[in-house]
């Protein structure tokens, strides 16, 4: 238990490194030297140092909103086995309630949205809304798939120990859809190329970053930080899945679990350089597509676990 | 063609009583007929003469042509017959207090008093410092929302308010209004002393800063009967091409950014730095100020600094070649800019759309080709024109733009450049008289007119940025769009805030 309390605070502390690692291989692409690797803690620590503004227009709800977004994330990780190791709290059925978890921080983040009036931030929060519900189609899809593989609904079944390796011995080609999905939620549920540009200051083309435009100081940190959760929140399934094993040893663990976070990262760097945005009405067609990979997977899983 | 207007020639002052002085009737039918042949309007304004408002047209054809007559009190609006028409008549109006009936879309352009004791055409009140002051074109219905953008913008960009009709993420209609930068530049230039007319010139628009000296220099030329030595002419039209590489080249890098394709948007950028350095190499400034004065340059181009830059852009051309090629080859950066924000060609034409964003809409027309000046009687400009009308084609023009200017400088920088600069002093301008003078800045045609009374003092100094015309093809560009894509589309135009405000 303490260990995976460590573990927990371990993946918060260094969540906003591993984002960091992203611009730096996008400045690489770009020719560019990029900021410090440690840019992302400069940027909360000035953050929580500023003072908040808040508009005459919001409400409390305004204010909420990034408190219960970092919140979920949070909670989101206490039930996420990270580097293989059991996490804080599991239950039979936990993968729903992360997933609404999550969910219910992303409703608050649009509600304070919604809640400035701003149309950039509406026209933000309405695809904010949109995108979210293709992908949570693919990931029950995926749950389906997992549930027949392991008949067991929690996180901790699938990802902790060598789990992994034993879903890669039952079914490891629908797998490799899968890891595909997974990384496809994630470029979609975090904002990033080709689905949204976290570097654009164009508010008309934005879709997470014009729902923030109005938080600022402390506010503002807690959702950047919250990002930073999410996206190692998931990360780590695609990590978990490229590297499957355990070593048995808790250090051995933590270096080959970041060793393929740093791979799932730079990927998503990579990714980031390599291609422009898609068109906003292109967007459906690809996060649909993780739809359609994982559909497909459950249909070919079928014939192994018959 | 035989007409009632005068043929004038670029840059070749004629005297004013010359000028065609004709009946409103005659003028309004003359003027609509040449643009309904497929004219152009170069300008439409209107200038006080002693007491008198005289309205003054510049049209194109394959000529320059030109008439003159007294503006009525109002008068049925040309708008509705040549679409051509609609800024200016809106900018006469809210200059000089004169309506056109009927005109489609009546408000103001730069929102400032009119000159003369009339009326306000738009019942504003000018103690409010509020250009945006008026009602908006509305699309009524449940479902449609209205985004109001700017005239404070997240970028460091120019003020300007942008209003869209939204149907989802589809616009209806995106309303476009400036006027936040007027500062009242043709009124300014009226009584400036000679010296200091250049600096004002070159403060009108930055980017623009070779271009507008050009027109200016030209005007003042003609209207002392100055020639400029073959190498000032040489220095000058390297001048305006590589601002132009310039300013396309950070166009192009914008539009890979727009895209959140980095690689090529900081390639971009670094070598923009590069080009406007080259200018600075001449000049000591980088974008051109001081290069250009009335007579001729006031900076040589000795051998050191001719080997200097054609040491640089030896450097450069093949890296702009594979930037470019980069970024057009790269699928999804296609699939963003193809199709993005049609101007179809007929209303290319109906706009009266010029340079590189006409261009891109299958319209040929280059100043360089059609109307050259300076050193591009010697160049071989061919025409061209892209046919797909779209944010692609704008990007492509830009694209064949920068290496085609490239080897024009390249070119010109081959054989030894020799001139006498200039530290310019007194003139007197010719009395009565009137000039135009027609550039290809790097946004498009670009064109200046001045007027001179008995006494050789300037009564009219009008300077007609290309943007324009082009904003309205920007509006153009967004009908049936989404809305995200109006970034995308707003780089492609690139236009000019100050240019149009003045």
């Amino acid at each position: 238990m303490i260990e995976s309390i460590i573990l927990w605070l371990l993946a918060i502390l260094t969540a906003p490194f591993f984002s960091a690692l992203i611009l730096k291989v996008k400045a690489f692409f770009g020719g560019k030297k990029g900021p410090p690797l440690l840019i992302n803690y400069y940027t909360l620590i000035k953050l929580f140092k500023k003072g908040s503004v808040y508009s005459r227009s919001t409400s409390f709800i305004f204010k909420m909103g990034p408190m219960v977004s970092l919140c979920s994330a949070v909670t989101a990780l206490m039930f996420l086995p990270i580097a293989g190791h059991a996490p804080i709290f599991s239950f039979k059925g936990d993968v729903i309630f992360i997933l609404y978890i999550l969910g219910l921080g992303r409703f608050f983040t649009i509600a304070a949205a919604m809640d400035t009036a701003s149309p950039f931030e509406g026209m933000g929060a309405a695809r904010e809304a949109f995108f979210p519900i293709i992908c949570e189609a693919s990931m029950f899809m995926i749950l389906i798939l997992f549930y027949m593989l392991t008949q067991e609904l929690s996180f901790a079944a699938y990802f902790s120990e060598s789990n992994p390796s034993e879903l890669w011995k039952t079914a490891g080609s629908p797998l490799i859809f899968i890891a595909i999905v997974f990384f496809i939620i994630l470029l979609t549920e975090n904002s990033r190329v080709p689905v949204d540009d976290p570097a654009t200051h164009l508010e008309l083309t934005m879709i997470h970053e014009v729902m923030v435009l109005d938080h600022s100081g402390p506010d503002l940190a807690l959702i950047e930080l919250g990002s930073y959760l999410k996206l190692f929140f998931y990360s780590t399934f695609v990590a978990r899945l490229i590297f499957p094993f355990n070593m048995g040893n808790m250090f051995l663990d933590i270096c080959t679990f970041f060793g393929a976070l740093i791979v799932v990262y730079t990927a998503t760097g990579i990714m980031e350089s390599v291609m422009g945005r898609l068109r906003m009405d292109k967007v459906p067609k690809f996060v649909l597509t993780s739809f359609a990979l994982s559909f497909f997977a459950v249909v070919i899983t079928l014939e192994f676990v018959k | 063609m035989e007409t009632k207007f005068l043929k004038i020639a670029n840059g070749c002052a004629v005297s004013r009583s010359e000028i065609p002085y004709l009946p409103f009737t005659d003028f309004c039918d003359t003027a609509l007929n040449i643009v309904k042949d497929g004219g152009k309007v170069v300008h439409y304004f209107a200038y006080k003469d002693d007491s008198v408002i005289k309205l003054i047209a510049v049209l194109r054809t394959d000529e320059l042509l030109i008439a003159t007559t007294d503006a009525p009190d109002s008068y049925p609006s040309f708008t509705t017959e040549c679409e051509q028409f609609h800024m200016f008549e809106r900018e006469i109006a809210e200059q000089f207090g004169i309506n056109p009936q009927g005109h489609p879309w009546l408000k103001m352009v730069r929102y400032h008093p009119n000159y003369t004791e009339k009326p306000d055409i738009f019942g504003n009140d000018y103690n409010q410092d509020i250009p945006g002051n008026y009602d908006y074109y509305r699309v009524d219905g449940d479902e449609v929302h209205e985004v109001a953008v700017g005239p404070v913008h997240a970028g460091v960009i120019e003020p300007g308010h942008f209003r869209f009709n939204c149907i989802g993420e589809r616009v209806f209609h995106l309303e476009i209004q400036l006027g936040y930068q007027h500062r009242g530049i043709e009124n300014l230039l009226l009584d400036v002393e000679n010296k200091r007319l250049p600096i004002i010139i070159e403060s009108i628009a930055g980017d623009t800063t070779v271009a507008n000296s050009t027109c200016m220099a030209q005007a003042i030329e003609a209207l002392t009967q100055t020639d400029t030595d073959k190498g000032s002419k040489i220095i000058r039209t390297i001048a305006l091409e590589l601002e132009r590489i310039a300013n396309h080249t950070g166009d192009l890098g914008a539009l890979s950014g727009d895209v959140a394709f980095l690689p090529p948007a900081n390639y971009f950028g670094r070598m923009r730095g590069d080009f406007l350095n080259m200018t600075l190499l001449i000049c000591g400034n980088r974008l051109g100020k001081g290069v250009v004065r009335p007579g001729g340059v006031r900076f040589s181009i000795d051998n050191d600094i001719r080997q200097e830059l054609i040491s640089r852009i030896s450097v450069l051309e093949p890296q702009m070649q594979h930037v470019i090629d980069l970024l057009f080859e790269t699928p999804s950066v296609r699939a963003r800019f193809e199709g993005c924000g049609n101007v179809s060609t007929y209303d290319a034409e109906k706009l009266g759309l010029v340079g590189p964003a006409g261009r891109a809409s299958g319209i040929q027309h280059d100043i360089r080709r059609d109307f050259p000046t300076e050193h591009y009687p010697d160049i071989d400009i061919s025409g061209y024109a892209e046919p797909t009308c779209d944010v692609y084609a704008r990007a492509r023009v830009r694209a064949d733009e920068i290496m085609h200017s490239i080897n024009i400088i390249k070119s010109l920088l081959a054989n030894e450049i020799e001139t006498q600069t200039i530290d310019f002093g007194n003139y007197n301008l010719a009395p009565s008289s009137f000039v135009v003078t027609l550039n290809e800045a790097w946004r498009g045609e670009l064109s200046h007119c001045v007027l001179t009374d008995d006494n050789g003092k300037i009564i009219k100094y009008k300077v007609k940025d290309p943007s324009f015309h082009n904003w309205n093809g920007l509006s153009m560009s967004l009908r049936d769009t989404g809305i995200s894509d109006f970034p995308l589309n707003n780089k492609s135009f690139n236009l000019s805030y100050c240019g149009f405000d003045l």
